[in-house]
């Protein structure tokens, strides 16, 4: 029977083997698929992975010479050396009101307008008012700084004309302190708001028409019917959009900030992407503000997990 | 409708349509003001007298922005980096998007998380700053476009197209004979026209608007786009004169303003000229984006 025995090893692990030398006879049937994805893996790898990194730069005293490999190690000095610097402090403090500000007014705002403007009967005006709302979403940041700079000046700027026919005395704008915030988050509400509501009005055009005509029969009037049928509707795309908001909260945007940044309101103005720019690429700090730099995006990944699972045990939505 | 509105729904319905108008004003108004500058003399502009229609019509900002070189200079850059990098990105971002929306693919759950982590947590400035510099990408136009070869939003977007190409459509190009690079480029690629406008689109856009990278990675003003240098015209009236020139020399010692928001409708209009054809392809974009990520 010593044949038998040898029989039955064979197909033990035969279909093993089988599988395999199958999927490999698999992918290289289709192995001009893996060629054409190469260059694009290749870039992930190169542009996005190398620099992650790079990270350990921040455990470092990185010497641009002596490279990863030669330069001193120091573990957490950067970090210790951040929440001690009262500069730190003030920037991570208007990084996070700026944050929790445009979440609070910029978030909700192209909710309202996607319903207001799902109120409008008129279908050709509708459509005008979506247009123009949409376009200044397409200007850059330097552009709309230089609209600012038009709008808001002291002597020739159309805002305090308006505010002197109301004896409000010319304001420098973007020469107060005090104003910089409020100017950020609005020029962003201006520049966003009409973009975020195209996914809110897809949302909202994809309900069935016969919620409202069944409401419509238990007597529901249009405000019972938005907050009972349209507000529930798009619930879950809110969700998933906050969910996303959330994960960025340090991330306040570079050129919104940098366009309108001037020595006379970078107290309040300053966010940590500015001052990673200006520390780290111009003064050459390159460990300090890596160090900074990785503190932003741990903390926008910790929001996003945290944010995520509430939201899972909440509502069920989530965004894995 | 079945029943006829209220009275009070009426009342919000103008109310409504009066404040979406005036929402709208603000978006619009700040941009005519902006062109009404730039058509006004010095003097009007500098007394604050320009409000939504040229005041003392004259063309001479534009004459200035005309005659300056460095500026001519930075829209060629602009132009060049928008038409080449945009190309760029098609092209990386559709061959990496196709074979990932394909079943045959083994293992393209692993690439896809690979492009997923990347949205969610980033590398900081400085390890990207040094790789550039290491790869000798300072100083060059291609700092501007090879690092922003594939966004990880459009490549999904991208895939989410591609995947809703028929599998019988593809299988039968194969039993024909094409190789798969003849099947994306000859096949697919045609049938997702309308994806391609829309990722044309955003990343000319992106390219259009460019600074942050510039800023960066740009230290000779020869290589300057035009955003970094509007930057420079706005912040420091970084006027230049050209000696030959006389007529200018008045308008810039005056107000500089005229120069600037010519330069700012200089630097946008071809951004407002296709913009009425962009619009509805850029809507479906966002969808398909948007549902499917």
């Amino acid at each position: 029977m010593p044949r038998q025995s040898t029989t039955t090893a064979a197909t033990v692990s035969a279909p093993a083997r089988q599988r395999r030398s199958e999927l490999w006879r698999f992918m290289w049937k289709y192995k001009a698929l893996y060629l054409i994805s190469i260059p694009g893996a290749l870039y992930f790898i190169i542009f996005k992975y190398v620099p992650l990194l790079g990270i350990v730069m921040a455990f470092q005293d990185y010497n641009l010479f002596a490279g990863f490999l030669g330069s001193e190690w120091v573990g957490l000095e950067h970090f210790r050396y951040m929440f001690e610097h009262a500069d730190f402090l003030r920037i991570l403090k208007n990084t996070m009101l700026l944050g929790f500000y445009d979440i609070v007014f910029g978030f909700p705002a192209p909710i309202v307008l996607a319903l207001l403007l799902n109120e409008v009967r008129l279908v050709l005006y509708k459509r005008l008012l979506q247009t123009v709302v949409y376009l200044p979403h397409f200007l850059s940041w330097v552009i709309i700084s230089g609209i600012a700079v038009g709008i808001l000046s002291p002597e020739s700027g159309f805002l305090n004309k308006v505010l002197g026919w109301f004896g409000i005395g010319p304001i420098y704008f973007l020469g107060e302190e005090s104003m910089i915030r409020s100017i950020l988050v609005g020029s962003g509400i201006w520049r966003d708001v009409g973009w975020g509501t195209i996914i809110y009005l897809a949302a909202i055009a994809g309900i069935h028409p016969d919620l409202y005509e069944a409401a419509e029969m238990d007597g529901a009037n249009r405000w019972r019917q938005t907050l009972s049928i349209t507000v529930p509707a798009i619930l879950p795309t809110i969700t998933i959009l906050f969910l996303l908001r959330i994960g960025d909260f340090l991330d306040f945007g570079f050129e919104r900030v940098w366009v309108f940044l001037n020595p006379l309101n970078q107290n309040n103005g300053e966010i940590l992407d500015t001052f990673i720019y200006r520390v780290g690429l111009l003064s050459q700090q390159y460990s300090y503000t890596t160090a900074i730099g990785l503190f932003k995006s741990v903390v926008g990944l910790t929001l996003l997990v945290i944010a995520n699972s509430l939201s899972r045990k909440a509502t069920g939505e989530s965004l894995y | 409708m079945p029943r006829k509105p209220t009275p009070a729904y009426r009342v919000f319905q103008f109310a409504n349509l009066v404040f979406l108008t005036l929402l709208a004003a603000t978006m619009f108004l700040p941009y005519l003001n902006v062109l009404a500058k730039s058509l006004s003399s010095a003097n009007a502009v500098e007394a604050g007298k320009v409000n939504l229609w040229p005041v003392e019509f004259s063309t001479l900002n534009y004459q200035y922005v005309m005659q300056d070189f460095t500026i001519w200079r930075a829209f060629g850059v602009t132009v060049l980096v928008t038409v080449c990098g945009t190309l760029i990105n098609l092209i990386m971002t559709s061959s990496f998007a196709y074979p990932l929306s394909r079943p045959e693919y083994v293992g393209r759950k692993y690439l896809l998380l690979m492009v997923l982590f990347t949205m969610i947590f980033s590398a900081p400035l400085i390890p990207t700053f040094i790789l550039i510099k290491k790869l000798h990408l300072m100083n060059t136009l291609w700092a501007l476009m090879i690092p922003s070869a594939i966004s990880a939003f459009n490549f999904f977007v991208m895939r989410s197209f591609f995947q809703n190409i028929p599998n019988e459509l593809i299988d039968a190009a194969r039993i024909d004979g094409c190789s798969e690079t003849r099947i994306l480029w000859s096949v697919v690629v045609p049938l997702s026209r309308p994806a391609m406008a829309t990722m044309a689109i955003f990343y000319a856009v992106f390219h259009w608007n460019t600074y942050q990278s510039a800023l960066y990675y740009l230290n000779d003003r020869a290589l300057y786009p035009l955003q970094l240098r509007l930057r420079e015209l706005i912040v420091s009236d970084d006027i230049s004169i050209d000696p030959n020139a006389s007529q200018f020399a008045d308008l810039a010692a005056q107000s500089p303003e005229g120069i600037k928001m010519a330069t700012v409708i200089v630097a946008t209009l071809p951004i407002l000229l296709v913009y009425p054809l962009l619009q509805k392809h850029f809507i479906k974009g966002m969808l398909i984006g948007s549902v499917k990520s």
